[in-house]
């Protein structure tokens, strides 16, 4: 994998979430406040366009980039979850061209790292977290178990699929859906669904590329 | 409420808009008080940075007009950081903030204690002291329908806010160094408490959708100022039933010493007419006063909405002497003027 990987990666979520923004604000609506698929949109859209001005960045670089974009241009939490995430991801792969499914478990092990950090968030308390964990813990045992990469992805985004269903039954302990108590109980999660497009788009850019 | 095909008449040229041509329209308004940088969508106090004073910078998602852009000007705000509406600022946005107003004094954030706000200041706050600014940063978190506990993202900022925006603004108008600031911001947030009630839900231009839908007859109790359903919902009874809930929530966690003195502040949340709101003022005085408190100061009319939400909050704040005097002080600004 490579820089080629990182920008298929970003175009590939740039299509989900705007495939999915009517969804995502109604998620976000019935226990939020009804702008995660706007932001979403408006924050990969603006990191593609960065991506695309880009000229022979090595991939952890454009990792830092599309982090620094999603800060400057989303707002709300998703913003500067994200944002921090690819931003911490981006620095584990530094200066090199290519890099390794290993290493893939690095960056997403350091962006999980830095969103449970910054929004002190674990699993079960009905955000992003329960998407994201699963699916680095999938991949890792995958890849150690010597799973081939794109079936390790596959695995990993279908975990980050059933994370994000079994937000339904939790009553959410983190961001604005915690103000409703236990009318939070049978609604997705808007960021835990979010972040199951982004893990199915890692999948198929790095599938692509193979 | 029933479903209409069109849930939004509103004043727009292109929803894409709404805040940028709302805050141009502000700094057309108050060319003496502030400017507007669209570049980094902010707005700036006139003089600022006023060298040796303390300065305030506080922001949010916008729809809570006229907090925050209206509230800057003289014994308040030096800058305000809107972003798009019920979105929280970007960090840029505070860090071009804070840079605008340093006078050399140290700059205070005032934050409403909702998660995107919370992490888009504190991104901007360590970017700020990488320029070599003192910073402090105040959550405020008065909202007494969220259970503060582990289990919630804690309690949200909404009417201590604006009071805490005109005291502490009259602190540092004053000469007041940043710890002392600093210390009037979390003094007034740890002496007020507020509920909140709709009558409605609002309307989001981008979406051009209701947020929620409140069934015909019935109050939403104890909302924050998204739009954002609340805790629980009731028959809508009488305004003095209604003043009960509210009054009884703030009162029995403010736990203030029979015969305090407060100001007892009654918001409108955008959609409900001053006629209502002095209604609902006239029954706040008179219970305030039956729960032992002594109103002997007060805010009534609209100034942290919910777009075009009909409903009201209740902020009871318990003064001091200080507080009071920071209260008279002076203030100018586009929604707050006395004694200047």
């Amino acid at each position: 994998m490579d820089a080629a990987t990182i920008t298929s990666w970003m175009r590939e979520i740039d299509v989900a979430v705007r495939a999915e923004r009517d969804h995502l604000v109604q998620l976000d609506a019935a226990i939020g406040d009804g702008d995660h698929g706007t932001n979403m949109v408006r924050g990969f859209e603006a990191v593609v366009q960065a991506l695309g001005a880009d000229d022979g960045s090595p991939p952890g670089k454009l990792l830092v980039l599309a982090g620094r974009t999603l800060v400057s241009t989303v707002g709300g939490a998703s913003g500067p979850l994200w944002g921090s995430a690819l931003r911490s991801g981006g620095r584990v792969l530094g200066e090199q061209m290519t890099f390794e499914g290993n290493q893939l478990v690095e960056v997403l092990s350091a962006a999980l790292a830095s969103v449970k950090d910054l929004g002190t968030a674990a699993v079960g308390d009905k955000t992003m977290v329960d998407a994201l964990e699963p699916a680095v813990d999938t991949l890792r045992s995958r890849l150690h178990d010597g799973v081939a990469l794109d079936q390790a992805l596959d695995a990993a985004a279908a975990a980050a699929e059933a994370g994000m269903r079994s937000t339904v039954p939790l009553q959410a302990r983190k961001g604005r859906a915690s103000y409703l108590g236990e009318r939070s109980v049978g609604h997705q999660d808007p960021g835990a669904t979010s972040t199951a497009l982004i893990l199915r788009a890692l999948q198929k850019a790095a599938t692509k590329g193979a | 409420m029933a479903v209409e095909t069109n849930q939004m008449r509103k004043f727009l040229n292109d929803p894409a808009n709404v805040v940028k041509e709302s805050l141009a329209g502000l700094a057309a308004a108050h060319p003496d008080l502030l400017r507007y940088d669209p570049a980094a969508q902010i707005i700036v106090r006139q003089g600022a940075p006023k060298r040796g004073k303390v300065a305030l910078i506080s922001g949010g998602g916008s729809g809570h007009e006229p907090l925050h852009g209206g509230f800057v000007g003289l014994g308040m705000l030096d800058a305000a950081c809107p972003g798009e509406v019920f979105t929280s600022p970007v960090p840029g946005q505070m860090l071009a903030a804070t840079k605008a107003v340093d006078g050399g004094a140290g700059v205070v954030h005032i934050v409403k204690n909702y998660t995107g706000d919370v992490l888009n200041f504190k991104l901007a706050a360590e970017d700020a002291a990488d320029e070599g600014i003192k910073v402090t940063a105040v959550v405020i978190d008065d909202d007494v329908a969220v259970q503060d506990s582990l289990y919630t993202a804690g309690r949200r900022g909404v009417g201590a806010t604006v009071l805490a925006e005109k005291i502490a603004g009259a602190a540092a108008e004053s000469g007041a160094d940043l710890a002392k600031v600093t210390d009037t911001v979390k003094r007034v947030n740890a002496r007020a408490r507020s509920f909140g009630v709709a009558l409605s839900s609002c309307v989001p231009p981008a979406s051009g959708k209701a947020i929620f839908e409140l069934p015909e007859g019935q109050v939403e109790l104890g909302i924050g100022i998204h739009g954002e359903p609340g805790r629980r919902r009731a028959q809508l009874g009488p305004a003095s039933e209604i003043v009960d809930v509210m009054v009884e929530a703030v009162v029995s966690d403010l736990k203030a010493k029979k015969g305090a003195k407060v100001l007892a502040f009654v918001n409108g949340m955008g959609g409900t007419p001053l006629l209502e709101l002095y209604l609902l003022y006239g029954e706040v005085d008179k219970k305030l006063r039956a729960a032992g408190l002594e109103p002997v100061r007060n805010l009534v009319g609209s100034y942290i909405t919910s777009l075009e939400m009909a409903g009201a909050s209740l902020t009871v704040l318990e003064l001091d002497e200080e507080l009071t005097r920071l209260w008279d002080a002076p203030v100018h600004t586009p929604a707050l003027r006395w004694g200047a």
